[in-house]
């Protein structure tokens, strides 16, 4: 799987209760939730991920509060990969359960800058920031992993194993 | 090689001899909890994964406790989709509006966690647990959904940070201002994917309640799991409350651990985290030039009876100052009951505090004590990061039930020398 696309930049500690503020989890609707994401941090964010599907962040990205509304809120923003220095472990756990792409890259994190345009092969871990020529290799997940992301989530896994069927 | 506590249960709930830090683990489920908030969240990924029956009603926890009594219209709706599950799937521990505490107030009350238990929760708070030697650790809804249809969940076998506790603490100081120092020292990811493993001879000056008040606030330094040992001081707690047999696990001699931190209990100062993380820690009597608007005496972290008591001690006889609004939020209808037997309304009251129902309410920004912008709360809860109690423009200061009280009588952050 690949991405390609312009960056959004943020620093660290970037916490659940600014990716999708606790005045609007009276919903679990996903685009009502998108509708909100990030308006705490980032007046701008709506407008920015209408074109740019790449979040890159510094340290314990998604910390806080156990809630899955903060990575169903980002995809359904139309982000398709989050970058970090390091993720907060629920954060971590939620992402994939849900199917949301997140690679986990110091030195990635910390080089590209907020608008530059990357190229990111989710199967190898490669991330090429072609604003400036550089690249970095993150450590790729292992593959039920990436499967379970390709899948758009583990629910479609354990539907799996409980119906014997792929699709509802 | 010698395991943790944490380790010791993984390995038992997985059922394997041993295990090590980085080792991936299917485990069998004790409690699987959720809210009224991350509920419906698991119970619509449920249905969708095509589960009809949760594994076990006895073993499923759906605590109303977040926007309850219902604050809106679409919390009550929230607030139903719970309700209406818990009777179809007839879970035993379902409590209603005027049963129901504080999750993590009640589930310890009422003894439905236990030393040794492996549980999970969608709230990440649920490491509070660990204050009674569980294995228990915050996951999402889908993780939550998994759990009720399966009885499982996978780990991956953490590494812990070893927080040896000695001597005892100074008059006033108590487990919020440990953990506040912990987190601290060590950074709001210092103990990231990893248990904190409390231990030494200062844990026996630490209470059930400070315990429970320390473990609850592992997740505020990043880690996966806080945890005590089992002594006489938590075997006591649970005698009144626990009648399932379980296993206490004692880590050993030989246990690998990242690192070690040794706090020196007599040496803590009463502590507050200023906005917006809960690292930025200071002692609360250099902080005295900060005026505030609101106090919250409550939640999850801070809404047991020893709080209570704390913050009554030193409110007695006192007023709240003109520009602060007290809120005082005990964590469970036991508590309630307790401070009502006990005198402590009637202080809390005569000193023009509100005294409220059991919810977690304005620590999220939920209702009963929103901020405006511009104002800064001191707050016994457990965040402090930008809007978590409202307006963006809002600032929390976290602080125990002893500063947080004293600083409702002054309308600054104080500590209680200044008012006794």
């Amino acid at each position: 799987m690949k991405v390609q696309s312009t960056v959004i930049k943020y620093g660290d500690h970037v916490d659940t209760d600014v990716i999708i503020p606790a005045r609007y989890l009276n919903t679990t609707d996903h685009a009502e939730l998108a509708s909100h994401c990030m308006e705490d941090l980032d007046a701008d964010f709506k407008q920015k991920s209408l074109t740019r599907k790449v979040i890159v962040a510094g340290r314990n990205f998604g910390c806080g509060s156990s809630r899955e509304h903060a990575p169903i809120a980002i995809k359904a923003s139309g982000i398709e990969l989050v970058i970090a220095d390091s993720f907060a472990r629920i954060f971590y756990r939620n992402a994939i359960d849900i199917g949301l792409p997140i690679i986990e890259c110091p030195a990635a994190a910390a080089a590209i800058r907020d608008g530059d345009e990357v190229t990111v092969n989710l199967d190898t871990g490669e991330i090429a920031d072609i604003t400036t020529g550089e690249t970095f290799v993150a450590a790729p997940f292992p593959p039920f992993i990436q499967k379970i992301i390709a899948c758009g989530g583990i629910e479609a896994f354990v539907r799996e194993k409980i119906t014997g069927k792929a699709e509802a | 090689m010698g395991m943790t506590m944490t380790q010791k249960i993984l390995a038992r709930a997985a059922g394997v001899e041993s295990c090590r830090a980085g080792e991936l683990l299917m485990c069998k489920l004790d409690l699987v909890l959720g809210n009224d908030i991350t509920g419906p969240v698991a119970i619509n990924e449920f249905e969708k994964m095509g589960a009809t029956k949760v594994f076990d009603p006895a073993k499923i926890a759906l605590i109303p406790d977040h926007f309850v009594p219902n604050k809106d219209i679409k919390s009550a709706t929230m607030a139903k989709q719970l309700r209406d599950f818990a009777r179809a799937q007839k879970i035993v521990h379902y409590y209603e509006v005027g049963r129901v505490g504080i999750e993590h107030a009640l589930l310890p009350e009422q003894g439905i966690v236990a030393p040794g238990e492996v549980i999970i929760g969608a709230d990440s708070h649920t490491c509070t647990y660990g204050a009674v030697g569980a294995f228990s650790t915050g996951v999402g809804s889908t993780d939550m959904a998994v759990g009720m249809a399966t009885g499982e969940c996978w780990f991956k076998v953490p590494e812990a940070v070893k927080v040896v506790l000695t001597g005892k603490m100074k008059p006033w100081v108590s487990g919020k201002d440990v953990i506040l120092h912990l987190i601290g020292e060590i950074g709001v990811d210092g103990a990231l994917y990893q248990s904190l493993e409390f231990c030494g001879d200062g844990v026996k000056e630490i209470g059930m309640d400070g315990r429970l008040t320390i473990a609850n606030m592992a997740i505020e330094a990043g880690a996966k799991n806080g945890i005590f040992p089992v002594d006489d001081v938590c075997r006591a707690y649970l005698a009144e409350r626990v009648t399932r047999e379980y296993t206490a696990f004692e880590p050993d001699e030989d246990a690998e651990y990242s690192k070690v931190v040794t706090i020196d209990l007599s040496q803590l100062d009463l502590t507050v985290a200023l906005p917006h993380l809960p690292e930025n820690t200071k002692p609360a009597s250099e902080c005295r030039d900060l005026a505030i608007d609101q106090v919250v005496i409550g939640s999850c972290t801070n809404g047991r009876i020893s709080d209570m008591r704390m913050a009554a001690q030193i409110l007695k006889g006192h007023k709240v100052s003109d520009r602060v609004r007290c809120i005082v939020i005990p964590g469970t209808q036991q508590v309630v009951k307790t401070c009502l037997s006990e005198g402590l309304v009637d202080i809390f009251i005569d000193a023009g505090a509100i005294f409220t129902m059991p919810t977690c309410g304005p620590c999220l920004g939920g209702f009963c004590g929103v901020l405006a912008d511009g104002e800064r709360a001191v707050s016994t809860t457990n965040r402090n990061f930008v809007g978590r109690m409202g307006h963006t423009g809002s600032e929390i200061i976290l602080a125990g039930p002893a500063v947080a009280a004293a600083s409702a009588i002054l309308g600054r952050v104080a500590t209680p020398e200044e008012v006794l």
